[in-house]
């Protein structure tokens, strides 16, 4: 296949980035998205001039490391798949396919198609796990769970903090990831003890970082790799309307 | 230093860790918070320590490369972690997971480290399902189990094919909750450069911050490596592209021993390759020969019409096919460790048997499974991974056989650590993949997450405080010291002397020019001439990379090429020790199959009155061999037999 690809170029954080337009030729269908760039680097190293820059580790769509807007939709035109993940098979020979980074304010570009994310584990840092030390445990099986409840809390858990949600979103809100979080702990008869003080500090840091409101376009379920589904903000919005409720206002 | 002292505790074995631990020193409350910890690496060793040490008091600083420390390489760990909780009452006990891994590790592991895991291995699902970790769940709302290679009894714990990725994002909320604590300062996108040493212990590090190019001076009263693996060293391989070996590299080179280097798992189950483009393999989990079925055609004739396309593998009838691991291997049959599984698929495809279009693959059936439990049970089983291989190779794996083929996938060998998981550098510790203890030559599926989470929580939170109650009265260190500015001078010269080659030949194509012969002579299987001819192309190698390596970009700002560099620089050498590793042992162990030393049935025959031992290697200069300093193995609690699957 011979591709023309247009790639955002921005040599750091402060420098105003531009497209750049490349031809590439002879990819094979049977390539992946990233061996495409690691194939079109090899050219411009060749060529004495710099490579692209883009986020990427596992390559196989667990680690939530690659991101990239190609062709307007994060994570490209496949149905639930990361970046990597994501093979040429899907395009066809000739097409222009356009890469950008994440355009999202609380992520803002490292360099070319690198953004930085650490807006995420703040949210998680304000309150996403059980506060419990290591050691001094009950027995995995004293507390039975429903499998269902465990099933969904595995949903949940699925995320794998990537960003598409946000990226998707006109308002670049978090509220996907957050409540994969929220949902995943609520669920489960361990993350019931600090439910609400949970949901509070999260979404207090979400809002504090910047992120945008929910307002149900369902984007983000749409374009995410992992399939999390919207009904976790429905979830975390009853936890969150709980926790007022039940007038937890003396947790700071 | 020629004497390894393991440390190993007195007394009978299911004694020694707690005889160790009623009569260890201890740090009290007050004096942990005048200690500082450094801990590398954010993977499940890297996590557990960290979080655990914070939890304790003390003041730790945590490095990774990634962006978030929830993105560390064990995240994509699929199949489970073995524990022995015998829920599922079939016969399992802390003595035979112990007995299991010192078996499945060819006897060449240490008796009292391996007890020491099994038996904590209980405390880590404990652990994680209080810490919210979703296992999978029968219907009465207890854990489910499966099976693993070389055990009879399921003892794996897993949440569907995403077990390392739960088991990590346990272990990143308990750091995440001690870093709002701020009991632990985060650097991400880090890179570690170099150990310091001042008066003959570890006190800090060197760092390269990826973003800014900078270099950045830490102190520590001690410093943990968990920086995993380096399988990558062949280039193609199961592991994370940014796993890496160059954080160990650099201890060993600052006097720190290196354990086993040449025991090097090459896993059965994986995605074959499928283009020299290539940039990584992919893992098909263990647990799927828990339902699939390997086998190949019979008859040559059909593998070579498979190869061309000419024949479906769905066409081949049932009698026509070579079950050759059930023919081979009545007792375990599928279920036979890694590397008997892995010998078994080359041996098959060497013969002309092999399928797909290059002839490297075997097939995994599961027509048999589908059949017998339905396509919705195997779908809830390994759906994530059906989906992951359709992806990747196009078919259907529901209505075809899955293609696999053996893949680099970990390193047993590894930074040598004694009981308290301390090199040879004083205040140096390794944890999890980085360390060569626990998994002999040849590790069992489900085991390196319990090694790394068993380190992380349960063990070297105990240890190091053996270390540090006398160091109590030490105050921390400026990092003005002589010994960080040399250190960083040492690091910062190393740079400049990548960038000033400015040859011609990119860093990626002496990384896979290096693979190639690291998989042919040091990989499934080693012999003498191959060794000496190997250790000749690297040295080659290394002399043309200094001369002719290609590095674009500017010394300061993010550049991925200079740290791939610095990074393949580093391969050379540890590949090199390997090759002398692997040549000096006059056995087949494990991973380690020597073609000389070979049952007549082709299966490993070791040679335990001249090997039982760990080698561990003295670097002792550039373009200088290496020491070989043994520490010898006593097995005084099993007997020591020809390991049998049959
Ligand atoms: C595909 C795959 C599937 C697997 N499945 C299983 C399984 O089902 N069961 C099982 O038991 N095992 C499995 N394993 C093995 C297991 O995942 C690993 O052995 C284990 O996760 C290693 O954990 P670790 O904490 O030692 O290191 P890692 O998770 O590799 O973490 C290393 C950390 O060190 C950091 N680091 C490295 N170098 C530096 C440096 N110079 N400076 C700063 N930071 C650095 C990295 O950023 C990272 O945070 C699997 C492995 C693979 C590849
Ligand atoms: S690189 Fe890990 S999810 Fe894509």
């Amino acid at each position: 296949m011979n591709l023309t690809l247009k790639i955002w170029r921005q040599k750091d954080a402060k420098a105003k980035g531009k497209f750049v337009t490349y031809k590439i030729n002879d990819i094979s269908p049977d390539c992946s998205f990233l061996e495409m760039l690691d194939i079109l680097n090899e050219q411009l190293v060749e060529k004495d001039e710099e490579p692209v820059a883009f986020d990427h580790d596992c390559r196989e769509g667990i680690c939530g490391t690659c991101s990239l807007y190609i062709n307007g939709r994060p994570h490209g035109p496949d149905e639930a798949v990361t970046t990597c993940q994501l093979h040429m098979r899907k395009f066809k020979d000739g097409d222009t396919i356009v890469i950008e980074p994440w355009r999202a304010k609380p992520f803002p570009v490292i360099k070319d198609l690198i953004v930085d994310r650490y807006a995420f584990d703040k949210i998680i840092q304000a309150g996403g796990y059980i506060s419990v030390n290591t050691g001094g445990v009950p027995d995995a099986n004293a507390i039975p769970v429903p499998k269902e409840k465990a099933d969904l809390s595995m949903d949940a858990a699925s995320c794998i903090g990537c960003g598409a949600c946000v990226a998707a979103c006109k308002n670049a809100s978090a509220m996907l990831f957050v409540s994969a979080k929220v949902s995943q702990l609520a669920l489960l008869p361990q993350g019931k003890t600090e439910a609400k003080r949970r949901v509070q500090k999260m979404v207090a840091k979400m809002d504090e970082l910047g992120f945008g409101n929910c307002t149900n376009t369902y984007a983000c379920e749409a374009e995410c790799p992992k399939e999390i589904s919207v009904e976790n903000i429905a979830r975390m919005n009853r936890e969150f309307l709980g926790a007022k409720i039940g007038g937890n206002k003396k947790e700071k | 230093m020629t004497k390894l002292n393991s440390k190993t505790p007195e007394g009978p074995l299911a004694e020694k860790w707690r005889n160790y631990r009623s009569n260890q020193n201890l740090v009290n409350p007050a004096n942990k918070r005048k200690l500082d910890i450094i801990v590398i690496g954010t993977g499940l060793a890297g996590a557990a320590a960290a979080a655990s040490f914070a939890e304790l008091g003390f003041n730790v600083k945590v490095f990774c490369i990634q962006d978030s420390p929830r993105r560390a390489h064990s995240i994509a760990a699929q199949g489970g972690i073995n524990a022995a909780k015998n829920y599922p009452n079939d016969g399992d006990s802390i003595y035979r997971l112990f007995y299991d891994t010192i078996k499945g590790g060819d006897y060449r592991a240490r008796e009292a480290n391996v007890y020491r895991l099994a038996e904590v291995s209980n405390n880590i699902i404990d652990q994680c399902v209080a810490q919210g970790v979703p296992f999978a769940r029968e219907y009465g709302g207890l854990l489910d189990n499966r099976s693993f290679g070389g055990a009879l009894v399921s003892r794996t714990f897993y949440a569907r094919g995403q077990t390392g990725q739960q088991l990590l994002l346990g272990a990143y909320g308990a750091l995440s909750k001690e870093i709002e604590k701020g009991s632990v300062e985060m650097y991400t996108r880090h890179e570690m450069q170099d150990i310091v040493i001042i008066e003959d212990r570890a006190r800090g590090i060197i760092a390269r911050n990826i973003i800014t190019g900078e270099l950045e001076r830490h102190f520590g009263h001690a410093v943990v490596l968990a920086t995993g693996g380096y399988g990558n060293v062949f280039f193609l391989s199961t592991n994370a592209m940014n796993s890496n070996g160059s954080a160990i590299f650099r201890a060993y080179k600052k006097g720190a021993l290196f354990g086993n280097p040449c025991f090097t798992q090459i896993h059965p189950t994986c995605i074959p390759v499928h283009g020299d483009y290539q940039s990584k393999l992919t893992l098909m989990s263990e647990s799927l020969r828990n339902d699939g079925r390997i086998w190949v055609p019979k008859n040559k004739e059909d593998a070579e019409k498979i190869q061309k396309g000419e024949l479906k593998p769905t066409e081949i009838a049932e009698e026509d096919r070579d079950y050759y691991l059930e023919r081979r291997y009545p007792a375990f049959g599928n279920l036979v460790p890694r590397d008997v599984a892995s010998r078994a698929a080359k041996e098959r495809c060497d013969a002309g048997y092999g399928v797909g279009p290059t002839g490297l693959a075997v097939y995994l059936d599961f027509e048999d499974a589908i059949n017998r439990l339905g396509r919705d049970a195997i779908e809830a089983k390994y759906g994530n991974l059906f989906q992951m291989y359709e992806k990747i190779v196009d078919e259907d794996p529901y209505t075809t056989p899955m293609m696999i083929y053996p893949a680099v996938h970990y390193t047993m060998g590894g930074l040598w650590v004694d009981y308290e998981l301390q090199t040879t550098i004083t205040g140096l510790f390794a944890a999890g993949e980085a360390n060569f203890s626990d998994h002999g030559a040849n590790r069992l599926g489900a085991s390196a997450l319990m090694q790394g989470l068993s380190d992380g929580y349960f063990v070297i939170p105990y240890t190091m405080q053996n270390y540090l109650a006398d160091q109590i009265g030490v105050k921390r260190i400026s990092t003005d010291h002589e010994a960080f500015e040399k250190a960083e001078k040492e690091s910062q010269e190393r740079i400049d002397r990548i960038m000033a080659v400015k040859g011609k030949t990119s860093v990626d194509t002496f990384h896979k020019k290096l693979g190639l012969i690291v998989w042919e002579y040091i990989g499934m299987s080693r012999n003498k001439e191959g060794l000496e001819k190997a250790i000749g192309m690297i040295r080659e190698i290394r002399e043309e990379f200094w001369k002719d390596v290609k590095i674009t970009g500017d010394i300061t700002g993010m550049n991925t090429e200079l740290e791939k560099g610095l990074r393949v620089a580093d391969y050379i050498d540890l590949a090199e020790l390997m090759a002398y590793d692997a040549l000096q042992r006059e056995e087949s162990c494990g991973g380690h199959f020597r073609e000389e030393y070979q049952t007549g049935e082709g299966e490993a025959l070791r040679n335990d009155k001249e090997f039982t031992y760990v080698s561990a290697w003295e670097y002792k200069g550039d373009g200088e061999k290496p020491e070989l300093h043994k520490e010898d193995l006593n097995f005084e609690f099993v007997e020591v037999k020809q390991r049998s699957y049959k």
